[in-house]
């Protein structure tokens, strides 16, 4: 088992024939990944072949949902037309029994993304996860079903949990376990945008819930208070351990770092805080990502998961 | 992207927001011309820079670096004030607690109307990323720094929220007017003025909006009396004209470069220089590099799309800076694939004859190629395999660390 996405999720592509959707498809599909079809609007009925997969590409994602009984899609559409893809991907699952949505897009303003959320919110069945984020993994035997960009390679299945809202710092993660000979169940990149869907505490929850998870590690960075929230979560109902760090300690106040999100304004946001939130609640924190699975092998030490 | 009080207040007017009557400046004989225009006994002039805290801020004469004044917002009584402020203002430079201690040049003015003031509140929209909403939030303490009444007197401020689809509700407006006190013609005037905002903030793609102090004059009128309005960058593209409103000289030369090159650069203090692929990767690099005992000059992100023009462009950019001594580069390869990386640091370190130590550390897509790309080469670099490794050997070559 896994979370949100497994060996049998079935995945369309939003933007198949775009450059970046053709390019991370054929890797989704190198993975082994169900990707089942495409959507650009005006190209329906055409087929596209990546690397001898012959996908079918439709107009709208209603009639993608409907054919294929696709349960997740991944966008990769530029970032004018994100928010819209988002809306009627919600719309297609909530009439077909539910899915999820994974936006690799980068750059949507935020007042779209503001109306795109509440949207998603409004369909129980429907989760966002993103955007601007590396997208979402769940390792099999023989592949996985990765949607997303993430380097697949670097990945195995295990029973650790990742959640972050920095792409390359989660792959650092993930190196991280393998280093200490740990794999994983999933990795969700949860994006580094203010205004997102899916965040830290719903992919703890889902953790938690998880049989096949029996510990996480949680990358976040400066900006906002996600991490304090999530630590105060972690406090109150996670029974599994926690392995957290924090990009930004040495981050200027009022300069935005990379991400839309990572910004700390009027001394709020800090990398200090967010660290005090994590120690508080019993998070095991490393102060360097290096340090990450030294800092695991203690945690699952300490919960008799293994052999120091 | 910051725009100046004139421009906001310009934005104001569009909306229907009000504001008192005002010219905006670039000479001294542009702000006497201003005063006689507006008619008005008492006018402010206002030093136009991007950064809060002008009216606390003090002038420094650009050559002598001499003190000039104190203040550089000033309230004039007369001609002769208008004459001596602005000479005192234009061309200077204004150092305020936002502008660090190198302060910014005042080349723009505001010379604006007075008003009986009656109180003074504090206004703001901003975007909610908890809720995943528009928030508004006012106080009944305006003309101070909001985060010290947050912090000294959280009571004194008050919050409603947007609703995403059907925006901001009447009843909440009014509810806010009550909770500040305000109530009869000044309570509707300052409902009207929050619907004109929200609509300001939607249409344009604001950030933030922020008005410090909001007037009460004494008539009972509400009144904007100072605009500080930023847009998110992310809608540029439905916003042409804001490339006419962008004032350049705000922004850092350098970060204005990486950023068209597709480049994240932020420069900071210390002399060790960082070249790493994606956001929190680059700030973990700058904080691991602090850890132990080193001092990271920038924050430099090269994206997903790097390009041997891109990444020689950025070890320019590094360079650039003469605090550094020694440079990190940190790649952990997802679509770009480490022997990409590795060839274009060995051309850009012959292009630019890199003479400062170099520490490289690649992981991820191709990284044994990479590292043996840059093993064979006849140039010298110290490659690692690990972050820790690699911010360690750094400081050590620079002779620095703990």
């Amino acid at each position: 088992m896994a979370i949100w996405v497994d060996d049998d999720s079935k995945i369309l592509i939003q933007g198949i024939t775009g450059k970046q959707g053709t390019f991370h498809g054929t890797r989704m599909l190198r993975y082994n990944t169900n990707v089942v079809g495409g959507v650009t609007p005006g190209k329906g009925g055409q087929k596209i072949d990546l690397e001898g997969n012959v996908i079918p590409v439709f107009n709208t994602m209603g009639e993608a949902v409907s054919h294929t009984g696709a349960d997740v899609s991944a966008i990769y559409v530029p970032a004018r037309f994100a928010a819209e893809a988002i809306h009627e991907a919600a719309e297609a699952f909530n009439e077909n029994g539910g899915g999820l949505i994974v936006c690799i897009t980068e750059g949507i303003p935020t007042l779209d993304m503001i109306k795109a959320v509440d949207k998603v919110k409004q369909y129980d069945g429907v989760r966002l996860i993103g955007p601007n984020c590396p997208g979402i993994i769940s390792p099999g035997d023989d592949g996985g079903c990765k949607v997303g960009i993430m380097p697949a390679f670097i990945h195995k299945k295990g029973r650790i949990g990742i959640v972050s809202k920095s792409g390359t710092l989660t792959y650092e993660a993930v190196a991280q376990t393998m280093s200490v000979d740990e794999g994983q169940t999933t990795c969700v990149g949860i994006g580094g945008d203010p205004v997102s869907g899916t965040g830290f505490i719903d992919c703890l929850e889902a953790f938690e819930n998880d049989p096949e998870t029996v510990a996480v590690v949680m990358i976040g960075e400066i900006g906002g208070s996600a991490e304090e929230d999530a630590a105060e979560w972690v406090k109150e109902n996670m029974s599994k351990p926690v392995v957290g760090f924090v990009a930004g300690s040495t981050a200027p106040p009022g300069k935005r770092m990379g991400h839309a999100g990572a910004i700390i304004s009027g001394g709020k946001g800090t990398a200090s805080e967010k660290f005090v939130a994590f120690e508080r609640a019993g998070i095991y924190v490393a102060r360097d990502p290096s340090e990450i699975g030294r800092v695991l092998v203690e945690a699952l030490t300490d919960a008799g998961l293994r052999e120091s | 992207m910051n725009i100046h009080e004139y421009q906001a207040k310009e934005m104001f007017r569009e909306f229907g927001v009000n504001v008192l009557e005002g010219v905006h400046c670039k000479s001294v004989d542009e702000a006497v011309e201003a005063y006689d225009s507006l008619e008005s006994e008492i006018v402010a002039v206002k030093s136009q820079i991007h950064a809060g805290g002008r009216g606390k801020g003090i002038l420094y004469d650009t050559d002598s670096g001499e003190e000039v004044m104190k203040g550089g917002v000033k309230i004039a009584f007369s001609r002769e004030d208008v004459q001596e402020f602005s000479k005192n203002i234009c061309g200077n430079r204004l150092v305020t607690k936002q502008t660090g201690p190198s302060g910014k040049i005042v080349t723009n003015m505001y010379v604006e109307s007075g008003c009986d003031i009656d109180h003074e509140f504090y206004l703001a929209i901003l975007v909610d990323r908890d809720r995943k909403s528009v928030l508004v939030m006012a106080s009944t303490e305006g003309g101070v720094d909001i985060e010290e009444v947050a912090a000294v007197t959280p009571e004194a401020i008050h919050k409603i929220w947007a609703d995403p689809s059907t925006g901001l509700a009447m009843d909440e407006c009014e509810s806010l007017s009550r909770s500040l006190g305000i109530t009869g013609d000044s309570a509707k005037e300052l409902t009207n003025m929050l619907q004109s905002l929200y609509r300001m903030f939607l249409e344009m793609d604001c950030s933030m909006i922020e008005i410090n102090p909001l007037v009460r004059t004494r008539d009972g009128t509400m009144i904007a009396l100072d605009a500080k309005v930023s847009l998110d960058e992310n809608a540029n593209f439905r916003h042409p004209w804001r490339e006419e409103v962008r004032d350049l000289s705000e922004e850092e030369d350098v970060e204005i470069r990486a950023n068209d090159l597709g480049l994240s650069y932020v420069k900071l203090d210390g002399n060790i220089g960082c070249l790493v692929n994606g956001a929190g990767l680059a700030m973990a690099s700058m904080d691991v590099i602090k850890l132990y005992g080193g001092e990271p000059a920038n924050f430099l992100d090269i994206g997903g799309g790097a390009t041997l023009e891109s990444i020689t462009a950025a070890f320019q950019i590094i360079l650039e800076d003469e605090n550094v001594e020694g440079i990190l580069v940190n790649i952990f390869g997802g679509i770009i694939r480490c022997d990409m990386v590795a060839r274009s640091v060995i051309e850009a370190s012959k292009d630019i004859g890199l003479e400062v130590p170099l520490v490289v550390r690649f992981s991820g897509t191709n990284h044994e190629e990479g590292k043996a790309i840059l093993d064979g080469s006849d140039i010298s670099i110290h490659t690692v395999s690990s972050l820790s490794e690699g911010a360690r050997k750094i400081v050590e070559c620079i002779g620095g660390g703990n």
